[in-house]
């Protein structure tokens, strides 16, 4: 895959989605900490906000395609856009071409930026490179968020780059592809049946034997974290951005 | 049963009833990792899957294209076969003709075989309340006909009912033949005998029907316990009620779409029983009705060919879907309110209905595309069922505050100023809500997350301020 040949630095377009943002910037500072370490150059557009997924989701699709253009404006002059959420890139990518697919004027430059979205262990593993790091002995289970999973087939990139952490070990829990219970605004609208759902991933995470769980996706994070938290186990949760950085320690 | 109107609230409720209910979720568990597993083994031994479900898609669009013209087609099969095709617009329709049926023949009593076409008319209820003898015959759907329920699941109707119920009912209902106590064994038995009293007296067998082939007239249809056989061969008069879209071109495509229903809904290879029945007893034959009758409803169905919703009619009735649904095992069938239960029927259901009812169905599922990866014929459900959010949300069907809340929120995103101010003032007032770096009691909207999670507080300040000081 293609590494910077040319003299001229890439730009990598950082999308730090809403709740990056808000409950754990560390996530995107740890991006910006990568990128620069394979020696690309990290901008922040200053108006992005939300990409568009609740609106979406909710049936909305007049506000959806609105927030697709804004968010368009804002990275398509870029040469790429990196996005630490599977299903923030999967919005892009997937959705924002079917969004404006009959928009003729917006449509091509849908279709441009999704071209150029990366969902962060992708964009790490196929077109950056990533060289790897260090963590004080670690054994962790990763939870495939499913968005990037079934979406953008998020499969294999993030294990190949967590086998690139020296002193990590990864072990699987069982069914560590089925749903966390986040789904957006599913959480809110069914608890009951979210707590089910987050109930049976903390008991296989508890028997995987892992020390902590890493995951592509903010949402399911805070799912698992905060259920980790009110039953009073010990086992923490870190996105996969804070482990390849190395900022295990201090997240 | 609760018929009820599908909204969130009604399935919430409806779920929080069921989550609560030990035995229900134990058996929820285990028809989760049982069929799970057997689908998992059953498509790694069968490396053309994933070649087949493409083919199968292919002609399934293929055939919905040309709809009408099969139909036609398989009607005149039929008939050269010496049966008759009679079709419904609606499902009382469907029970009329039964109903005519049944005198035409002076049919009283009536052998049915599982079908989710007959749930939909509710044909059994119909019959039983005009004066018939109605018995089911697949062994869930006795034991729920017993206990005067609904089916829970598509393949296994009684899978919310463990040994211990099943025990209970045949206790309380069949008398003095209830002796056989709890093992699985003496149940089944039980349900033998009485079942067979039952099948030497009728008159009439109705059953569903996997397929329709149109170049032979044929009907297809699996079972695994061959009840449906039984009645078929014993009764004077068959009675097929289908849906429309059941229709495939050749008896090639019945194989193709075989091939894929039983790995996707038990893991079987093929079901133990594939029944293909053509037509009437032909002059001379010793066995086969004498009479052969095809049901065809449409039932909203033709609707929704060429709309956003034509993908559902690719549905071949596996049940792979619901195995696989994470909101389905938390939920059971039963909460969906609906005669088709999981993510298929989020998305069937409303199309089948009148107005608006079920429609909130699609707003059970986190899009965590499981039943998508699962489907045997690629029917993109989490799409299907965004399709039905969005008529809600255009139509005012949803919830109020859930719309005003959808429209500020994307509102103030389009304002990036105004959107960082509120996000400050949201990060403050969460910080002033936490001890010790984490929340556990929110108000409002957020009472949903704290109620069984705590949340961590957020950081001083956000991403963007933080950057901002930086530069």
């Amino acid at each position: 895959m293609p590494q910077s040949s040319t003299s001229k630095k890439s730009a990598a377009g950082l999308w730090v989605t809403c709740l990056v943002n808000l409950f754990r910037p560390s996530v995107a500072w740890a991006v910006v900490r990568l990128l620069n370490q394979a020696g690309i150059d990290v901008i922040v557009p200053k108006h992005q906000t939300c990409c568009g997924q609740p609106s979406y989701n909710g049936g909305d699709r007049s506000n959806a395609r609105r927030a697709a253009r804004q968010v368009i404006r804002q990275f398509e002059r870029l040469d790429y856009m990196v996005v630490p959420s599977g299903s923030c890139a999967a919005m892009i990518r997937k959705h924002y071409p079917e969004l404006l697919k009959e928009d003729r004027d917006w449509s091509a430059r849908a279709n441009n930026l999704a071209a150029k979205c990366y969902e962060l262990t992708e964009f790490l593993n196929h077109v950056a490179g990533y060289d790897g790091t260090q963590v004080s002995s670690l054994k962790a289970t990763y939870h495939d968020s499913c968005s990037g999973l079934r979406e953008l087939n998020l499969k294999t990139a993030p294990r190949d780059l967590l086998g690139r952490v020296r002193g990590l070990e990864l072990v699987e829990m069982r069914d560590a592809e089925r749903c966390c219970g986040f789904g957006g605004a599913f959480c809110l609208k069914y608890p009951e049946l979210s707590n089910d759902m987050v109930s049976r991933k903390i008991r296989n995470i508890m028997d995987s034997g892992a020390e902590c769980v890493i995951a592509g996706d903010l949402g399911c994070l805070m799912t698992l974290e905060g259920k980790l938290h009110r039953l009073g186990h010990r086992i923490r949760g870190y996105h996969i951005a804070e482990i390849l950085a190395g900022m295990e320690g201090d997240a | 049963m609760t018929a009820g109107t599908g909204s969130p609230k009604r399935f919430r409720e409806a779920s929080r009833t069921a989550l609560n209910n030990e035995r229900l979720q134990r058996a929820m568990n285990r028809l989760q990792s049982g069929f799970g597993e057997a689908r998992a083994q059953a498509i790694a031994d069968l490396p053309e899957f994933d070649a087949l479900r493409d083919l199968a898609r292919q002609r399934k669009d293929f055939t919905l294209r040309h709809l009408p013209q099969y139909l036609a087609a398989f009607e005149q099969a039929v008939r050269r076969a010496g049966g008759r095709v009679h079709w419904a617009k609606t499902p009382q329709e469907a029970n009329r003709i039964v109903r005519g049926l049944c005198q035409e023949y002076d049919c009283r009593h009536v052998v049915k075989s599982k079908s989710m076409v007959g749930e939909e008319m509710r044909l059994a209820d119909y019959l039983l309340g005009w004066g018939a003898d109605v018995i089911e015959t697949d062994l869930g759907e006795y034991i729920l006909q017993l206990r005067q329920e609904k089916p829970s699941h598509i393949i296994a109707p009684a899978t919310h009912l463990n040994r211990d119920d099943i025990a209970e009912t045949f206790q309380a209902t069949h008398g003095e033949d209830g002796q056989q106590g709890k093992a699985a064994e003496g149940l089944v038995q039980e349900a033998r005998h009485r079942l067979r009293q039952k099948f030497k007296q009728a008159e009439m067998a109705i059953t569903g029907a996997n397929f329709l082939v149109a170049e032979t007239g044929t009907v297809v249809l699996v079972t695994n316990e061959g009840n449906a056989d039984l009645g078929v061969t014993l009764a004077p008069h068959h009675v097929v009620v289908s849906s429309i879209e059941k229709v495939v071109p050749t008896l090639k495509d019945a194989f193709l779409f075989l091939r894929l229903l039983a790995r996707s809904a038990t893991g079987q290879d093929i079901s133990t029983y594939t029944s293909l029945y053509t037509g009437r007893r032909r002059d001379g034959a010793t066995d086969g009705p004498e009479t052969f009758d095809v049901v065809l409803l449409d039932g909203g169905r033709s609707d929704l060919l060429d709309s956003e919703f034509e993908e559902i009619l690719h549905c071949i009735r596996c049940g792979a879907c619901l195995n696989h649904c994470p909101v389905y095992a938390g939920a059971g069938g039963h909460a969906y309110g609906s005669i088709y239960p999981g993510p298929m029927g989020a998305v069937l259901a409303p199309a089948l209905n009148d107005g608006t009812v079920h429609r909130e169905l699609s707003q059970a599922s986190t899009f965590c595309g499981k039943c998508e990866e699962v489907c045997p014929v690629r029917i993109p459900l989490p799409k299907l069922m965004r399709y039905w959010r969005e008529k809600s949300f255009g139509d005012h069907q949803s919830p109020f505050t859930e719309r005003v809340m959808l429209r500020g929120w994307a509102w103030l995103c389009r304002h990036p100023h105004l959107y960082r101010s509120v996000i400050r003032l949201m990060s403050s007032l969460l910080r002033r809500l936490s001890h010790g770096g984490w929340i556990t009691s929110l108000p409002g909207l957020g009472r949903a997350w704290t109620q069984d999670r705590d949340m961590p507080a957020p950081p001083a300040k956000t991403f963007f301020e933080e950057w901002e000081d930086k530069r």
